[in-house]
Protein backbone atom coordinates (compact mmCIF):
# COMPACT_ATOMS: atom_id res chain seq x y z
CA UNK A 1 0.00 0.00 0.00
CA UNK A 2 1.15 3.50 -0.76
CA UNK A 3 1.62 6.45 1.54
CA UNK A 4 -1.72 7.77 2.75
CA UNK A 5 -2.77 11.41 2.75
CA UNK A 6 -4.11 12.96 5.94
CA UNK A 7 -5.57 16.42 6.29
CA UNK A 8 -6.35 18.08 9.60
CA UNK A 9 -7.07 21.78 10.10
CA UNK A 10 -4.25 24.08 11.15
CA UNK A 11 -4.63 26.26 14.25
CA UNK A 12 -6.64 23.89 16.43
CA UNK A 13 -7.95 25.10 19.81
CA UNK A 14 -8.84 22.86 22.73
CA UNK A 15 -12.43 21.68 22.44
CA UNK A 16 -12.71 22.35 18.70
CA UNK A 17 -14.59 19.79 16.64
CA UNK A 18 -12.18 19.11 13.79
CA UNK A 19 -12.73 17.32 10.52
CA UNK A 20 -10.10 14.71 9.64
CA UNK A 21 -9.83 13.78 5.98
CA UNK A 22 -7.99 10.63 4.94
CA UNK A 23 -7.12 9.11 1.58
CA UNK A 24 -5.11 5.99 0.79
CA UNK A 25 -4.19 4.76 -2.66
CA UNK A 26 -5.63 1.28 -3.16
CA UNK A 27 -7.36 -0.52 -6.05
CA UNK A 28 -10.29 -1.80 -3.92
CA UNK A 29 -10.76 -4.58 -6.49
CA UNK A 30 -14.27 -5.93 -6.06
CA UNK A 31 -13.67 -9.45 -7.34
CA UNK A 32 -16.66 -9.11 -9.66
CA UNK A 33 -14.79 -7.75 -12.65
CA UNK A 34 -13.55 -9.88 -15.55
CA UNK A 35 -10.04 -9.11 -16.83
CA UNK A 36 -8.82 -9.21 -20.44
CA UNK A 37 -7.83 -12.86 -19.95
CA UNK A 38 -11.47 -13.74 -19.34
CA UNK A 39 -10.78 -14.69 -15.73
CA UNK A 40 -12.17 -12.79 -12.76
CA UNK A 41 -9.76 -10.28 -11.20
CA UNK A 42 -9.21 -11.46 -7.61
CA UNK A 43 -10.82 -9.48 -4.80
CA UNK A 44 -8.47 -7.08 -3.02
CA UNK A 45 -10.19 -4.87 -0.47
CA UNK A 46 -9.20 -2.72 2.50
CA UNK A 47 -11.66 -3.92 5.10
CA UNK A 48 -10.83 -2.01 8.25
CA UNK A 49 -9.89 1.54 9.06
CA UNK A 50 -9.16 2.77 12.58
CA UNK A 51 -8.18 6.17 13.98
CA UNK A 52 -6.62 6.41 17.43
CA UNK A 53 -6.13 9.71 19.25
CA UNK A 54 -3.29 9.38 21.76
CA UNK A 55 -3.91 5.65 21.86
CA UNK A 56 -7.67 5.89 22.29
CA UNK A 57 -9.87 4.69 19.44
CA UNK A 58 -12.05 7.55 18.21
CA UNK A 59 -13.26 6.20 14.87
CA UNK A 60 -13.53 2.84 13.17
CA UNK A 61 -14.91 1.87 9.77
CA UNK A 62 -15.62 -1.43 8.05
CA UNK A 63 -15.39 -1.08 4.29
CA UNK A 64 -17.13 -3.19 1.64
CA UNK A 65 -16.22 -3.53 -2.06
CA UNK A 66 -18.83 -0.81 -2.61
CA UNK A 67 -16.23 1.76 -1.48
CA UNK A 68 -14.57 3.43 -4.46
CA UNK A 69 -10.90 2.86 -5.33
CA UNK A 70 -8.45 4.98 -3.29
CA UNK A 71 -10.74 5.07 -0.25
CA UNK A 72 -11.48 8.56 1.03
CA UNK A 73 -12.93 8.79 4.52
CA UNK A 74 -13.60 11.95 6.46
CA UNK A 75 -14.95 12.19 9.99
CA UNK A 76 -14.94 14.43 13.06
CA UNK A 77 -13.29 14.38 16.45
CA UNK A 78 -12.99 16.70 19.43
CA UNK A 79 -9.47 18.13 19.81
CA UNK A 80 -8.67 17.44 23.45
CA UNK A 81 -4.89 17.71 23.67
CA UNK A 82 -1.72 17.74 21.61
CA UNK A 83 -0.29 14.39 20.65
CA UNK A 84 -0.62 11.93 17.82
CA UNK A 85 -3.30 10.62 15.55
CA UNK A 86 -2.63 7.08 14.43
CA UNK A 87 -4.44 5.86 11.35
CA UNK A 88 -4.38 2.25 10.23
CA UNK A 89 -5.81 0.52 7.18
CA UNK A 90 -5.99 -3.28 7.11
CA UNK A 91 -6.69 -5.24 3.95
CA UNK A 92 -8.36 -8.63 3.60
CA UNK A 93 -4.98 -10.40 3.79
CA UNK A 94 -4.29 -8.84 7.19
CA UNK A 95 -1.68 -6.43 5.87
CA UNK A 96 -1.78 -3.14 7.79
CA UNK A 97 -0.59 0.28 6.74
CA UNK A 98 -0.06 2.76 9.59
CA UNK A 99 0.28 6.52 9.36
CA UNK A 100 1.03 8.68 12.38
CA UNK A 101 0.30 12.40 12.28
CA UNK A 102 1.11 14.93 14.99
CA UNK A 103 -1.70 17.13 16.25
CA UNK A 104 -1.03 20.41 18.04
CA UNK A 105 -3.79 21.84 20.19
CA UNK A 106 -3.45 25.34 21.63
CA UNK B 1 -27.31 -11.06 -52.02
CA UNK B 2 -28.77 -7.69 -51.19
CA UNK B 3 -32.11 -9.34 -50.51
CA UNK B 4 -30.53 -11.77 -48.10
CA UNK B 5 -28.82 -8.92 -46.26
CA UNK B 6 -32.14 -7.16 -46.02
CA UNK B 7 -33.73 -10.27 -44.65
CA UNK B 8 -30.96 -10.68 -42.11
CA UNK B 9 -31.24 -7.09 -41.04
CA UNK B 10 -34.96 -7.37 -40.72
CA UNK B 11 -34.73 -10.50 -38.62
CA UNK B 12 -32.12 -8.92 -36.39
CA UNK B 13 -34.40 -5.96 -35.92
CA UNK B 14 -37.19 -8.32 -35.01
CA UNK B 15 -35.00 -10.13 -32.52
CA UNK B 16 -34.05 -6.84 -30.92
CA UNK B 17 -37.64 -5.74 -30.81
CA UNK B 18 -38.76 -9.02 -29.25
CA UNK B 19 -35.95 -8.87 -26.72
CA UNK B 20 -36.88 -5.32 -25.81
CA UNK B 21 -40.50 -6.31 -25.39
CA UNK B 22 -39.57 -9.27 -23.23
CA UNK B 23 -37.28 -7.15 -21.08
CA UNK B 24 -40.03 -4.59 -20.73
CA UNK B 25 -42.53 -7.26 -19.76
CA UNK B 26 -40.10 -8.75 -17.22
CA UNK B 27 -39.53 -5.30 -15.74
CA UNK B 28 -43.25 -4.71 -15.55
CA UNK B 29 -43.82 -8.09 -13.92
CA UNK B 30 -41.16 -7.35 -11.33
CA UNK B 31 -42.73 -4.01 -10.52
CA UNK B 32 -46.13 -5.62 -10.11
CA UNK B 33 -44.85 -8.56 -8.02
CA UNK B 34 -42.81 -6.48 -5.60
CA UNK B 35 -44.85 -4.51 -3.04
CA UNK B 36 -44.31 -0.76 -3.38
CA UNK B 37 -42.29 -0.10 -0.20
CA UNK B 38 -40.44 -3.42 0.11
CA UNK B 39 -36.73 -3.82 -0.52
CA UNK B 40 -35.02 -6.96 -1.89
CA UNK B 41 -34.30 -9.86 0.45
CA UNK B 42 -30.52 -9.53 0.61
CA UNK B 43 -30.79 -5.92 1.67
CA UNK B 44 -33.38 -6.80 4.27
CA UNK B 45 -31.16 -9.58 5.64
CA UNK B 46 -28.14 -7.28 5.82
CA UNK B 47 -30.16 -4.66 7.67
CA UNK B 48 -31.49 -7.28 10.11
CA UNK B 49 -27.92 -8.51 10.73
CA UNK B 50 -26.87 -5.00 11.76
CA UNK B 51 -30.02 -3.87 13.53
CA UNK B 52 -31.50 -7.07 14.94
CA UNK B 53 -35.19 -7.01 15.71
CA UNK B 54 -35.28 -3.35 16.75
CA UNK B 55 -37.61 -1.07 14.79
CA UNK B 56 -35.97 1.41 12.42
CA UNK B 57 -37.47 4.90 12.53
CA UNK B 58 -37.39 7.45 9.73
CA UNK B 59 -35.61 10.71 10.47
CA UNK B 60 -32.66 12.25 12.36
CA UNK B 61 -30.32 10.88 9.67
CA UNK B 62 -29.39 12.89 6.58
CA UNK B 63 -27.95 10.84 3.72
CA UNK B 64 -26.44 13.09 1.10
CA UNK B 65 -25.94 11.62 -2.39
CA UNK B 66 -26.26 13.26 -5.80
CA UNK B 67 -29.68 12.30 -7.27
CA UNK B 68 -28.16 11.86 -10.74
CA UNK B 69 -24.78 10.15 -11.04
CA UNK B 70 -22.84 10.09 -14.28
CA UNK B 71 -20.17 7.65 -13.10
CA UNK B 72 -21.07 4.98 -10.55
CA UNK B 73 -17.40 4.21 -9.85
CA UNK B 74 -17.00 7.10 -7.46
CA UNK B 75 -20.03 8.74 -5.91
CA UNK B 76 -19.49 11.22 -3.07
CA UNK B 77 -21.61 10.34 -0.05
CA UNK B 78 -22.11 12.04 3.31
CA UNK B 79 -24.11 10.73 6.23
CA UNK B 80 -24.88 13.09 9.10
CA UNK B 81 -26.96 12.35 12.19
CA UNK B 82 -28.61 14.91 14.43
CA UNK B 83 -27.19 14.23 17.86
CA UNK B 84 -25.68 16.24 20.73
CA UNK B 85 -22.86 13.63 20.87
CA UNK B 86 -22.65 13.66 24.66
CA UNK B 87 -21.80 10.67 26.87
CA UNK B 88 -25.48 10.18 27.60
CA UNK B 89 -26.81 10.71 24.09
CA UNK B 90 -24.62 9.93 21.10
CA UNK B 91 -24.47 7.98 17.87
CA UNK B 92 -22.79 4.60 18.29
CA UNK B 93 -22.72 3.43 14.70
CA UNK B 94 -23.80 4.28 11.18
CA UNK B 95 -24.42 1.58 8.58
CA UNK B 96 -24.98 2.20 4.87
CA UNK B 97 -26.64 -0.34 2.59
CA UNK B 98 -27.50 -0.51 -1.08
CA UNK B 99 -30.11 -2.37 -3.00
CA UNK B 100 -28.59 -3.49 -6.31
CA UNK B 101 -24.80 -3.81 -6.01
CA UNK B 102 -23.59 -7.44 -5.92
CA UNK B 103 -23.41 -7.08 -2.11
CA UNK B 104 -25.75 -5.05 0.09
CA UNK B 105 -23.02 -3.60 2.35
CA UNK B 106 -21.40 -0.23 1.70
CA UNK B 107 -19.78 0.92 4.93
CA UNK B 108 -20.21 0.64 8.69
CA UNK B 109 -18.62 3.17 11.03
CA UNK B 110 -18.40 3.23 14.79
CA UNK B 111 -18.07 6.47 16.74
CA UNK B 112 -18.64 7.80 20.21
CA UNK B 113 -18.99 11.00 22.20
CA UNK B 114 -15.37 11.84 21.31
CA UNK B 115 -16.44 12.41 17.69
CA UNK B 116 -18.17 15.70 18.54
CA UNK B 117 -20.21 15.51 15.37
CA UNK B 118 -21.85 12.40 13.90
CA UNK B 119 -20.95 12.82 10.26
CA UNK B 120 -18.89 10.78 7.84
CA UNK B 121 -18.04 11.24 4.16
CA UNK B 122 -16.65 8.79 1.63
CA UNK B 123 -16.91 7.83 -2.04
CA UNK B 124 -18.92 4.79 -3.01
CA UNK B 125 -19.60 2.57 -6.01
CA UNK B 126 -23.08 2.06 -7.43
CA UNK B 127 -23.70 -0.72 -9.95
CA UNK B 128 -27.15 0.47 -10.93
CA UNK B 129 -29.84 3.06 -10.32
CA UNK B 130 -31.09 2.20 -6.87
CA UNK B 131 -32.01 3.17 -3.35
CA UNK B 132 -29.25 3.70 -0.78
CA UNK B 133 -30.14 3.47 2.90
CA UNK B 134 -28.25 4.79 5.93
CA UNK B 135 -29.12 3.57 9.44
CA UNK B 136 -27.79 5.13 12.64
CA UNK B 137 -27.64 3.34 15.97
CA UNK B 138 -27.99 5.67 18.97
CA UNK B 139 -26.70 5.15 22.48
CA UNK B 140 -30.27 4.68 23.77
CA UNK B 141 -30.62 1.65 21.46
CA UNK B 142 -32.90 3.27 18.91
CA UNK B 143 -32.30 3.13 15.15
CA UNK B 144 -32.95 5.92 12.67
CA UNK B 145 -32.68 5.89 8.89
CA UNK B 146 -32.75 7.84 5.67
CA UNK B 147 -32.98 6.59 2.07
CA UNK B 148 -32.06 8.24 -1.19
CA UNK B 149 -32.92 7.19 -4.75
CA UNK B 150 -29.99 7.54 -7.11
CA UNK B 151 -30.02 7.34 -10.90
CA UNK B 152 -26.73 5.99 -12.29
CA UNK B 153 -25.89 6.37 -15.97
CA UNK B 154 -22.52 4.54 -15.99
CA UNK B 155 -22.46 1.55 -13.66
CA UNK B 156 -19.56 0.43 -11.47
CA UNK B 157 -18.31 -2.98 -10.28
CA UNK B 158 -19.12 -5.22 -13.22
CA UNK B 159 -17.67 -3.47 -16.25
CA UNK B 160 -14.69 -5.01 -18.05
CA UNK B 161 -11.21 -3.64 -17.63
CA UNK B 162 -8.99 -2.34 -20.37
CA UNK B 163 -5.72 -3.32 -18.73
Amino acid sequence: MARPLIHIPSDIRRGDIIEIKTLISHVMETGYRIGVTGLPIPRDIIEDFVCQYNGEEVFRARLAPAIAANPYISFFTVATESGTLEFSWTDQHGKTQVQITAITVT
Amino acid sequence: MAGMKDKLRRSRREVIRTAAMLAGAAGLARVIVRPAAATPEMLQEAIRAAVGEAPVNKGRVKLDLPPLVENGNSVPMTVAVESPMTKADHVKAIHVFNEKNPQPYVISVWLGPRAGRAAVSTRIRLADSQTVTAIAELSDGSFWSDSVDVIVTLAACIEETTH
